[in-house]
């Protein structure tokens, strides 16, 4: 019972690990460095309205060029 | 209204590009272990999945604070969304080979054929591998409907357009059989990774705060920016090339893109 739950536990986590991080770290991490840049700067309207998809478009540019050097 | 269309176009994309994915692991164990078994297989994991949404789709629409929920759900899109496109871009450019269905329905043919005539009415082998092929890809297209869904209070219609996008592209490729390899599945890909970065950026900036100019209509200006930057990208990728990935690697890229 209890070594099926393990791998039941195991399995989900490593479900988690591979949709999230998988082989794009940085996708992880600058999602949520977005999401700290969308709550900070919630203040200043036009910043956040520009800043957020201008720095999404900027990881999409990164997170591909990783992709390029690795095949 | 505007994003009610969109979220059904892009629930309907995610849920056909990951049908066709799923499709050709059953195709591939009826073919081998007998149509009965990865039939039902395929039925037991969709209704698993249905229930999977029910029991944290309701409850999360109803108990957690809906700027929380976007947020959170949005960051989800994003991760989601980039991964797709930028796996579609390097695709597209010609750095990554492309997802061949063929050759993932010969290598799983491969594998489940054990050279035996006979076969069991019920076959567990074929059970396990339809079950495992629908459950898996289908678990993303229920994070999908539960993200899109949950965030703009529609889990009821993101649900429905899953289920018709399964049973649609089901249908069709029940018919086509081995001809999945023809969808033009990096294309699909490609756009609903642009839509649900799209829906990423909105509800990360709604859930914040933010009040977008011109409110919904400003996913679509979302959607246009990220299709102008994944066109670009895909040129550029294909520009810059890699001592291990060169421009020669771009063809069938380039023809299958030629087949839209």
């Amino acid at each position: 019972m209890i070594a099926t739950l393990g791998r039941a536990a195991t399995t989900f986590g490593r479900f988690w690990w591979d949709f999230l991080i998988g082989d794009t770290p940085e996708v992880f991490v600058g999602a949520l460095a977005l999401v700290g840049i969308a709550l900070g700067l919630r203040h200043d309207h036009l910043a956040d309205v520009v800043l957020v998809p201008v720095a999404t478009v900027l990881l999409l540019a990164l997170s591909t060029y990783r992709g390029r050097k690795r095949h | 209204m505007t994003s009610a269309v969109l979220l059904a176009l892009a629930v309907f994309g995610a849920s056909a590009v990951e049908m066709v994915e799923a499709l050709t692991i059953v195709l591939a164990a009826g073919v081998t272990r007998g149509w009965r078994s990865a039939l039902e297989g395929s039925a037991v994991a969709l209704a698993v999945l249905v229930v999977l949404v029910g029991a944290v789709g309701v409850p999360l629409v109803h108990l957690v604070p809906i700027a929380v929920l976007r947020v959170v759900i949005g960051a989800l899109l994003l991760v989601l969304g980039l991964s797709w496109l930028r796996k579609a871009i390097l695709r597209a450019s010609g750095h990554k080979a492309l997802h061949d269905e063929d050759a993932i329905y010969e290598r799983t043919v491969g594998e489940l054929a054990d050279g035996s005539a006979a076969r069991p009415k019920r076959d567990p082998v074929g059970f396990a591998v339809a079950f495992k092929g629908v459950f898996l890809e289908g678990m993303e297209v229920v994070l999908i409907v539960l993200s899109l869904g949950a965030s703009d209070h529609r889990l009821g219609l993101a649900a429905v357009t899953a289920l018709a996008a399964i049973v649609i592209v089901g249908g069709i490729g029940a018919l086509l059989a081995r001809q999945l390899s023809e969808v033009p599945e990096n294309a699909m890909k490609l756009t609903v990774g642009v839509m649900l970065t799209s829906f990423g950026v909105f509800w990360v900036g709604e859930g914040s705060g933010v009040n977008w100019p011109g409110k919904d209509l400003a996913i679509l200006v979302l959607v246009a920016l990220f299709f102008a930057m994944a066109g670009a990208g895909t040129v550029l990728m294909r520009r810059v090339g890699t001592a291990n990935a060169p421009a020669r690697l771009a063809a069938p890229a380039l023809s299958e893109e030629a087949g839209r």
